[in-house]
């Protein structure tokens, strides 16, 4: 059987590792090839990482960076940030990475999706949509939620399905950092308009929250950036995860008929 | 000397990485004469079949391998669209692939339609045949990492060295002689993709 994965996501910022809350105050947890050997030690299911400049100072990615982070990982790597171009989705594969994230440059353009879906393989294209609940209903912000699109993430999921899209990855921005559980109603509304691998970000704060995600909506993602990397009220730096005695019990229980939660 | 096959797809540094670690010897091939030397072939693959099949021919290497494959039994291990690459045709694309194995390459939302999310994305398990050489020592826990929308259908069971399910029973795994191919990607699935690397070159020549 399929699983679900629980996949980290590691933000990069000028050179180092950051986690945000509400995609502000970010806050340095460290080296990020460090942190790429700890979760192959831990056996991994993917791993994503973010560099949360590249978009917003209008920078290419860091080739640099990403080779680096590419031979260090044992695991499947996505990489996000500033990719703009079809080509430069290329020569980030190129490098050893399975799959690119496309955002604020996709939502502009749709057309990039297919285009990059034509040179890497459909399976390698995903678009993460960043979202925010207003008055409303949920909208999709680019350029790290502080450019508002007036789009709503279920139309723009199914465009990106359209053009070519291998996966979604739906990051609530409210939920950033705050360990309050993932937003279950976006998350179900998103697997019901798609049928292509969905993963939700945003808002993971215990094992249980991920258990809750995949009783939800089966076998989908579960990424966090928090859970993984602090521990304790004090949000002492410390990378974890989950070793596979508990990865296989929390599978169990959320994909039984009969769940622990209610 | 295990030898990757460069034609400008697929990871070969993360092939090279892992046999490093494992102190296997490594070397790339660009071009025709830098398959010389070969005595175990793997040829990566990612994105379109016919993309693959077009840089491939671009390269010259085709006849070569051909030749070390087919004639001289040199072990060869296809991955992922290298693994489809071994069939005669996929229904991705109009281009013949290598033939080496009969079977071809199917789409699973050809087959099932949007009842499942795809590509197939994430940690299945396997199950390989007894005795497949490859999956010596994984045979009471065989996880792999997958990202695909197209299978490799072999048109004799005997080929199938392992299967998989998604929706549906498909071939995970093929062996013909010294010919191998996996459709998961073995350098990104932890232990278990050391563990079959390592008897890929450990594999003993037909």
């Amino acid at each position: 059987m399929l699983r679900p994965r629980i996949i980290p996501c590691l933000l990069v910022s000028r050179g180092g590792l950051v986690k945000t809350m509400r995609f502000d105050a970010p806050t340095y947890v460290g080296d990020p090839i460090n942190a790429v050997k700890i979760f192959n030690e831990k056996e991994t299911d993917e791993l994503v990482v973010l560099d949360i400049d590249a978009t917003a100072n209008r920078a290419e990615p860091d080739l640099r960076m990403i080779t680096n982070l590419a031979a260090e990982c044992r695991m499947p790597l996505c990489y996000g940030g500033g990719i703009t171009r079809a080509h430069q989705a290329k020569r980030i594969i190129n490098l050893g990475v399975e799959k690119v994230a496309l955002s604020s440059a996709a939502i502009a353009d749709p057309n990039l999706i297919s285009r990059t879906a034509e040179e890497i393989g459909a399976q390698s294209v995903v678009v993460v949509l960043d979202v925010r609940q207003g008055p409303r209903g949920y909208e999709v912000w680019t350029h790290n939620g502080r450019v508002a699109t007036g789009r709503s993430p279920l139309d723009l999921a199914q465009e990106a399905e359209a053009r070519g899209a291998g996966e979604i990855v739906v990051n609530t921005i409210d939920r950033d950092g705050c360990g309050v559980g993932y937003d279950l109603d976006l998350a179900k509304a998103i697997r019901q308009a798609v049928a292509l691998p969905m993963t939700m970000l945003g808002g993971a704060g215990s094992l249980e929250h991920l258990g809750r995600l995949f009783q939800a909506c089966g076998v989908v993602g579960a990424s966090a950036g928090s859970l993984f990397v602090f521990k304790g009220p004090r949000r002492a730096v410390l990378i974890s995860y989950p070793d596979q005695g508990t990865k296989d019990a929390l599978l169990q229980a959320s994909l039984a008929p009969a769940s622990p939660w209610p | 000397m295990i030898t990757l096959v460069d034609y400008g797809l697929g990871n070969i540094l993360a092939f090279a990485n892992l046999y490093k670690r494992l102190n296997i010897e490594v070397s790339v091939a660009k071009r025709a004469a830098d398959l010389a030397s070969a005595t175990r072939i793997i040829l990566p693959g990612v994105g379109a079949f016919d993309h693959a099949m077009t840089q491939l021919e671009q390269t010259g290497m085709r006849p070569a391998l051909d030749e070390l494959v087919l004639d001289r039994g040199v072990p060869v291990l296809g991955i992922c669209v290298g693994m489809q690459m071994l069939a005669r045709s996929s229904e991705e694309g109009v281009l013949p692939g290598l033939g080496w194995i009969p079977g071809r390459v199917k789409a699973f939302r050809g087959v099932l339609g949007r009842r499942v999310a795809l590509p197939h994305m994430g940690w299945n398990e396997v199950s390989p045949r007894a005795g497949a050489e490859l999956f010596r020592g994984l045979e009471a826990e065989c996880r792999f990492y997958f990202l695909h929308s197209f299978y490799m259908a072999c048109e004799q069971e005997a080929d199938v060295a392992a299967t998989c399910d998604y929706g549906l029973p498909f071939h995970a795994a093929v062996a013909h002689r010294n010919i191998h191919g996996v459709q998961f990607h073995p350098e990104k699935s932890h232990r278990f993709g050391i563990q079959l690397l390592k008897s890929f070159a450990e594999i003993q020549h037909a």
